[in-house]
């Protein structure tokens, strides 16, 4: 090391308090960081890096159609995404919200399956009550092996999730396959009172994104006004401080999980008595784990996770927009996702650290 | 060929991708640093050797692609984690959702395509013994991964380097104190554990299934990783429990193959089921966890 010492070294320090600016400017740096070596990258795969820019940046805001297509998929990530991030303030990691969401969909979907015939309107609330449950039930075997037989969240909520597509891969191939649908892997269509009452007219919006917005304001009063959410936060923060003031460290990590769990059950309801009218294979597009960065992206805020939703699921319309009129794999997205995670954490260390341009203080012997 | 023939002479096979990962991953945790994007560091080392055994590149430089592009890519892990302090674990998800990403980009057009594996080589006397002779007759990269295995107990156990290691991992400060750069020896053993999982994926896409399918790492890497935590930091233990995992992946098939009516869906997710299981089991023992496990794991480094 002795070699680069007398050079000068950029070197971070930590910063007296958390700088505002760098909060502000972390996601849309990482943004820009991100776009440019992206578009980078499909200039070598010999695409048009403007034509992909515009359908994937911009047309999704262009047209009433897209737009509304955007919407809806800002429900379940805006929806996952609150709840995820709310454990991640308590450093209670659940990185399983995609198993959560199909279980919440399952547990939707046992209504109009098992009972094709029934009507009423009490059917759809009933699904996303049960919807929330399947999510809290699956979250909280996590919780369970954390709490009781200190386990890992982080690997068995994961596990949990690769198991929960296995088991919605039995159900659609075996006892709940709809008998008339020529063997596709999915369930019959749900009748009309199974289905959330479309919101804006002549799109597929529907009620739940009311919904998904009056949750959001309510993860805004439990995280920023209510003492639990406190208590939660200060745990994340400073966990000896948290034990020391009382504040039961297993309470916290079950809350945790059963509120993430609950979100993602519910937004897995809400997607097949939404948009898809049925339960299928391809329910979740990966919402689990794109809610994980909409959380980061949004700095686990709950105002900021509103914005970050809303850029993600357009991100999500603007990669298929550009799958079909640039040919681009939509993989691109998921590389996109990952690389603007990266830029944004690394970003974000500037919240807290500067960069010092030091001449190093003293040589060390080799 | 009965059930426990089958399980015999597959095991091995099927435990390396595990083993590889999982010894990379211990020698990362050892330095104090946790990398959670394995699974996407297997499957970006997966797609490399695919594509360069597809294209004729052989075998060897296949692995040698693998290795290389994986280590580049934990090295952007380290510079982000270590560097700049980013959160390990958001850091460490980033990883493996864009290893996973750039897998599935560069393997698009590759979907389905296959690519011949490598010849077993038996070895001689002990493949004679009747039943366990089978355990004797593994390709090269098994026969590889054992001696590196060895190699990484004989480093922990006997030499300096791995001392270091360990010093760093359970007490960063003092390893600083006396004289070690910590981030140099942190990065090493993240490019290491890059290396490591390129190799394991090269070994799943292109010796044990050679056949290209998006996902096929199919969670792999995240099993590599709890690997760890039921080996309890140690080599040998990480050794036995990727053995374990190598027989309960062939065990669906070995189900099926006796005509056991089980559910495809059951069979397939045993793995994870063990996992969590297991996870449950060893992490009860919070004294044991205390004992071997590493003091700084997940902490950055502030001088």
């Amino acid at each position: 090391m002795s070699a680069f010492s007398a050079a000068f070294l950029p070197t971070l320090t930590r910063r007296e308090r958390a700088s505002l600016a760098a909060t502000l400017l972390a996601p849309p740096v990482a943004l820009v960081v991100a776009t440019v070596l992206n578009l980078g990258l499909y200039v070598l795969m010999g695409r048009d890096p403007v034509a992909v820019m515009y359908a994937m940046l911009l047309e999704p805001f262009l047209s009433w159609a897209s737009f509304s297509e955007v919407l809806l998929k800002t429900g379940p990530l805006l929806l996952i995404a609150q709840g995820l991030a709310i454990g991640f303030r308590a450093k209670v990691f659940n990185i399983g919200a995609e198993g959560q969401f199909i279980l919440g969909a399952i547990f939707a979907s046992a209504i109009p399956v098992w009972f094709p015939q029934a009507a009423g309107q009490w059917i759809w609330p009933v699904m996303l009550l049960l919807g929330a449950l399947g999510g809290a039930l699956w979250a909280s075997i996590a919780a369970f092996w954390r709490v009781r037989l200190n386990a890992n969240e982080i690997l068995v909520s994961l596990m949990l999730s690769l198991v929960a597509a296995q088991f919605l891969n039995y159900l659609l191939l075996g006892p709940w396959k709809d008998p008339n649908g020529f063997n596709f892997p999915q369930s019959v269509m749900f009748q009309n009172d199974a289905m959330v009452p479309i919101l804006i007219p002549s799109t597929r919006v529907n009620l739940s994104l009311l919904l998904t917005l009056a949750l959001s304001v309510a993860a805004w009063i439990f995280m920023q006004k209510s003492f639990i959410g406190y208590r939660l936060q200060v745990g994340g923060l400073a966990p000896r401080a948290a034990r020391y003031a009382g504040f039961n460290e297993g309470w916290a990590i079950w809350l945790s999980l059963l509120i993430g769990g609950c979100a993602a059950g519910l937004a897995g309801a809400a997607e097949v008595a939404g948009p898809l009218g049925q339960l299928q294979r391809s329910i979740s597009t990966g919402y689990g784990y794109a809610a994980i960065i909409v959380a980061y992206l949004g700095g686990l805020h709950p105002i900021g996770i509103v914005a970050s939703a809303l850029f993600m699921a357009a991100l999500y319309i603007g990669g298929d927009n550009a799958m079909v009129s640039a040919n681009l794999p939509i993989a691109a997205v998921r590389v996109f996702q990952g690389s603007l995670l990266l830029f944004y954490l690394i970003a974000v260390a500037f919240v807290r650290y500067r960069l010092e341009w030091r001449r190093a203080a003293y040589r060390s012997e080799p | 060929m009965n059930a426990i023939e089958f399980i015999l002479a597959g095991m091995l096979a099927a435990a390396t991708p595990f083993l590889l990962a999982a010894l990379g991953e211990m020698v990362v945790e050892r330095a104090g640093v946790l990398n959670l994007g394995v699974e996407g560091l297997m499957a970006f080392g997966a797609v490399l050797a695919f594509i360069t055994v597809y294209h004729g590149g052989g075998h060897l430089l296949g692995f040698v692609a693998a290795g290389l592009g994986s280590a580049v890519l934990s090295l952007v892990f380290a510079v982000s984690a270590l560097g700049f302090r980013a959160n390990q674990v958001a850091t460490g998800l980033a990883m493996g959702i864009l290893g996973q990403g750039l897998s599935a980009l560069f393997g698009k057009s590759y979907e389905s395509l296959t690519v011949k594996g490598v010849p077993k080589l038996a070895l001689p006397w002990l493949s004679e013994i009747p039943l366990v002779g089978r355990l004797f007759t593994q390709d090269v990269v098994v026969w590889l991964s054992l001696a590196a295995t060895l190699a990484i107990w004989v480093m922990f156990a006997y030499t300096k380097v791995g001392l270091v290691i360990r010093a760093i991992g359970e007490n960063p400060k003092a390893a600083h104190a006396i004289g070690h750069s910590v981030i140099a020896v942190r990065f090493a053993a993240v490019a290491f554990g890059g290396t490591m999982a390129g190799f394991a994926g090269a070994y799943a896409a292109v010796v044990y299934t050679p056949l290209w399918a998006d996902g096929m790492i199919a969670g792999r890497g995240w099993i590599a990783i709890a690997l760890v935590v039921f080996g309890t930091w140690l080599t040998g233990r990480i050794f036995l429990g990727a053995c374990l995992f190598g027989a309960v992946s062939l065990m669906g098939l070995a189900a099926q193959a006796t005509g056991l009516d089980v559910p495809s869906q059951v069979l397939a997710s045993l793995p994870y089921l063990v996992t969590i299981i297991v996870l449950g089991v060893i992490s009860a023992d919070r004294r044991l966890l205390k004992l071997n496990g590493v003091a700084s794991l997940g902490e950055p480094f502030e001088r």
